[in-house]
């Protein structure tokens, strides 16, 4: 058939679909977006529109120059936020009803480009991605991404994804792309020598890289072995068609359900999920089963079963991977983080558990072993270093060294084992082994209050890393004990709690960082950015400090600690909601960029961000300088920053 | 000789009809209401009786807005064979795209501009290779008004006495000023939207500076 041709929408195609959320549509769809857009120059300084203006029938893209969003605060009209070349905004209309919340004036010559609303929200309703991405893009641009409106959207979003209980099934199969495939004029004999070449149970009939039959080990049996067919008869004699196709994403569930249904265990996936296209890949029954090997709770199963170091290695290479795939796959980052806490945790519990089986005699006094720092936190994603410290129960004076001798002999098998798992040693010995850090209660208590008293550099990062335990095995009084003290040494205790203050407001928030990076685009920006010590490591030691403030124990995850002080201060609960979603931003982007560069993920190349990321660690920024804010003043630091 | 008879009006065919019939009305005229249709040929050469239209291309401006649902694109079939009838002619096999006769891109053509302003660069040379397709189909010339894009420019550059005031500026030059992408250049539609962004540009710095209004434009030369 012949078709009209569109140069012009092509070529408006063309544009959007290097930008998000546009990247994330087919070429179709771009197409059909493009016949429907309107292109408008606008001169500088004009007003696209007003606080209170009613809402644009369409949302902009822009094509060439650069737009200002403007907002009142404390009477002012001040730019909130500037976009420039691709990016998009005046996203209201899509989410809500009320009348523009922001002006938008062109800093510059602009054209941009008008998608109509109308036409777009099937894009928003079908497409999970595209809506994640304009509803995150919406609320990065209004001063109050955490009201009520789109805390709803962004739960409706987690509710669909939140598939608690059998995680596993709703994951969407990985597709085998290697397919054998043959040709319809081919012979039974040459399509089975391909199968066994390539031990594989089924072959694809092809042509022109559409599946037009298919032919499994049971065809081969059924029509072959008895007589009915001959090996030099053609494929299209016993094929099975037309072929049972899916569309990609297609989860292991609905995989699993349609396997079972038509009694087949192989489903063919093609470009739009018919036979009529492209053949993308082929997913079988016996993949779902190596990809159970990835399934939480058969990893769980498998460390609590462990007896030797190596298998516990094996095993944790497997959490890697599991990892690799919830970031991939999008999955909330509190989900991420409980799985992997949980594996972790299991996988110390059994290096320590199986340490103490091989001494030579049962613990001497009770004792607890303390994950501290990130571990503590559970934020401990990637491969990081092993924190971690041994408190135990008083002792009289006599028996203290000899106490502590077991548990240092304890501790080091313990590390050394954590080591060969993948649990590198800390750079500076904060580990168990370290004779400083086997202590019992008394101590322990002591060497708090005296970091309490007298707090200088070095106590201040000893308490950074300290204050943050979590028992991971062993006696929990012990570690109830410890806590308690904390609080009562801190509590009442301004000094160190200004100091701890100071401390966290020593990295002051990168906001503004990116808008100077546009400017200077042949800078001395093109450094990496630090994303721990100016954006995790404030917000970290931030939420240490608030809830040491607030009295808030047991709740070591910074997200946690947020939104506990959310709950208990109602009047700042938007700060803390934004702040805890910043510590899981940030968390997941330092995950993300470790997993790509198969490193601690800590220094991000600029250069390698795409609109997006630049755009989420923008919002996490204005959180990170807004509980900066909230600290000078609460803890008298003006003079701080 | 077909002039000396005076053509009765009614023998015209029905498109042709009801296109006039747009121009029954003097229309309102002012330069952001206006609606315009920014057109680019593409042709077998440049001679006016020889050489045909391959390609029509255009786009409208309505209310300030380039409006892509109304993007025109028309592939006429030849007869006539040159280079660059084979060109066009392997894009056209090669993309499947479908061609009309040069009547019915007529027919298409005088439905779509109605009686909207026309725009294009060096539009002398386009609209002349239109009416002789017109003149072929025994039809009168195009009623449109005419805007180009060449002298629509060049009245936005400061010197236009001396040497200045005969240079003739190309579309690439006004792309370049512009910063306009020059990725689909000479293909029809692609120097069309060119055209429309460059137009657009031009006259708002016109009427911002210069408190240009229509009437003016149609006298920039």
């Amino acid at each position: 058939m012949n078709m009209m041709k569109n140069t012009i929408a092509d070529r408006v195609a063309d544009f959007i679909k290097n930008f998000p959320p546009f990247d994330l549509l087919d070429k179709d769809q771009l197409l059909d977006i493009s016949k429907e857009v309107k292109i408008k120059y606008l001169d500088k300084e004009n007003v696209i529109y007003n606080i209170n203006d009613p809402l644009h029938d369409q949302f902009y893209m822009i094509y060439k120059g650069a737009v200002k969003l403007k907002k009142y605060i404390n009477e002012k009209l001040e730019t909130i936020d500037q976009f420039d070349e691709g990016d998009v905004f005046g996203l209201r209309p899509l989410f809500a009803k009320e009348n523009y919340a922001i002006t938008s004036i062109t800093e510059e010559e602009t054209i941009l480009y008008c998608i109509p609303i109308e036409m777009f929200h099937p894009f928003i309703d079908h497409n999970k991605d595209v809506r994640q991405y304009l509803i995150e893009s919406f609320a990065s641009n209004t001063e109050n991404p955490f009201s009520n409106e789109f805390q709803k959207k962004l739960l409706e979003d987690d509710v669909k994804l939140d598939f608690t209980k059998d995680m596993f099934e709703m994951q969407p199969v990985r597709l085998i792309k290697n397919v054998i495939t043959t040709k319809q004029s081919s012979t039974i004999k040459d399509a089975a020598k391909l199968m066994s070449d390539n031990n594989v149970g089924s072959i694809i009939i092809e042509e022109k890289e559409c599946p037009i039959g298919i032919i499994t080990d049971k065809d081969l049996r059924l029509h072959v072995a008895t007589g009915n067919y001959s090996i030099s008869d053609n494929v299209s004699k016993i094929m099975n068609h037309p072929v049972m196709c899916y569309k990609k994403n297609i989860t292991i569930a609905q995989a699993q359900i349609t396997m079972m249904k038509h009694k087949i265990n192989q489903i063919v996936v093609t470009k739009d999920g018919t036979p009529n296209t492209k053949i993308l890949g082929v997913f079988s029954e016996h993949d779902i089963i190596v990809m159970k090997g990835t399934n939480p709770s058969v990893l769980m199963k498998a460390i609590k079963r462990s007896n030797s170091t190596k298998e516990l290695k094996r095993i944790r290479e497997k959490i890697m991977m599991l990892l690799e795939g919830y970031i991939q796959q999008n999955i909330p980052l509190t989900h991420i983080n409980n799985i992997i806490f949980e594996l972790n945790d299991a996988t110390i519990k059994r290096v320590i558990e199986r340490c103490v089986e091989k001494m030579d005699q049962a613990p001497p006094v009770k004792f607890a072993w303390m994950s501290i720092g990130s571990q503590g936190r559970k934020e401990q994603l990637l491969h990081t270093d092993q924190d971690n410290a041994i408190v135990f129960e008083n002792t009289d004076d006599d028996h203290l060294e000899e106490v502590r001798t077991y548990f240092l002999s304890l501790a080091k098998k313990v590390n050394k084992r954590l080591k060969i798992i993948g649990f590198e040693f800390c750079p500076s010995e904060m580990m168990a082994k370290n004779p400083k850090y086997c202590l019992s209660i008394d101590e322990w208590e002591n060497q708090f209050s005296a970091w309490t008293r007298e707090t200088e550099e070095e106590e201040l990062l000893l308490c950074s890393t300290f204050f943050d335990f979590d028992n991971t095995y062993g006696d929990q009084a012990l570690i109830t004990q410890l806590t308690e003290h904390i609080i009562e040494i801190t509590k009442g205790n301004l000094i160190f709690q200004s100091k701890l203050g100071a401390c966290s407001l020593r990295n002051p928030s990168p906001l503004g960082f990116f808008r100077q990076f546009l400017v200077e685009q042949d800078g001395e920006h093109k450094d990496h950015f630090d994303l721990k010590k100016r954006a995790i490591m404030p917000i970290t030691d931030a939420g240490r400090l608030l809830a040491l403030h607030y009295q808030i124990i047991n709740i070591n995850n910074t997200a946690e600690r947020f939104e506990k002080l959310a709950e208990l201060m109602p009047e700042d609960q938007e700060l803390y909601y934004s702040c805890a979603y910043a510590s899981k931003a940030l968390l997941k982007f330092r995950t993300k960029h470790g997993l790509r560069h198969h490193n601690s993920g800590r220094f991000i190349a600029l250069a390698e961000l795409s609109k997006e990321e630049k755009m989420k660690l923008k919002r996490c920024f204005k959180a990170v300088a807004k509980v900066q804010e909230l600290v000078k003043l609460k803890f008298n630091l003006k003079n701080f920053i | 000789m077909k002039w000396l008879f005076n053509k009765n009006e009614k023998n015209y065919p029905d498109y042709w009809l009801q296109y006039n019939a747009h121009f029954s009305e003097p229309k309102l005229t002012d330069i952001n209401s206006s609606t315009y249709v920014v057109l680019d040929t593409e042709t077998t050469g440049f001679n006016y009786d020889k050489d045909r239209i391959l390609c029509i291309g255009a786009v409208k401006i309505i209310d300030g807005y380039i409006d892509i649902s109304t993007a025109f694109e028309i592939y006429i079939k030849q007869d006539y064979f040159n280079e660059k009838t084979v060109e066009i002619h392997g894009l056209i096999k090669n993309e499947r795209i479908q061609t009309v006769s040069e009547e019915e891109a007529v027919v298409l053509f005088l439905d779509y501009i109605e009686d909207a302003i026309l725009v294009a660069h060096h539009a002398f040379y386009d609209l002349t290779m239109i009416n002789k397709a017109m003149e072929r189909l025994e039809l009168p010339e195009l009623k449109n008004q005419v805007l180009d894009t060449m002298f629509i420019y060049k009245a936005t550059r400061p010197n236009t006495t001396g040497l200045e005031s005969k240079k003739k500026y190309t579309l690439d030059e006004l792309a370049e000023h512009y910063d306009i992408d020059l990725s689909d250049r000479h293909n029809a539609s692609g120097d069309a939207l060119i055209t429309a962004i460059a137009f657009i540009r031009s006259v708002h710095f016109l009427v911002k500076n210069k408190n240009y209004t229509l009437k003016d434009l149609f006298n920039c030369k």
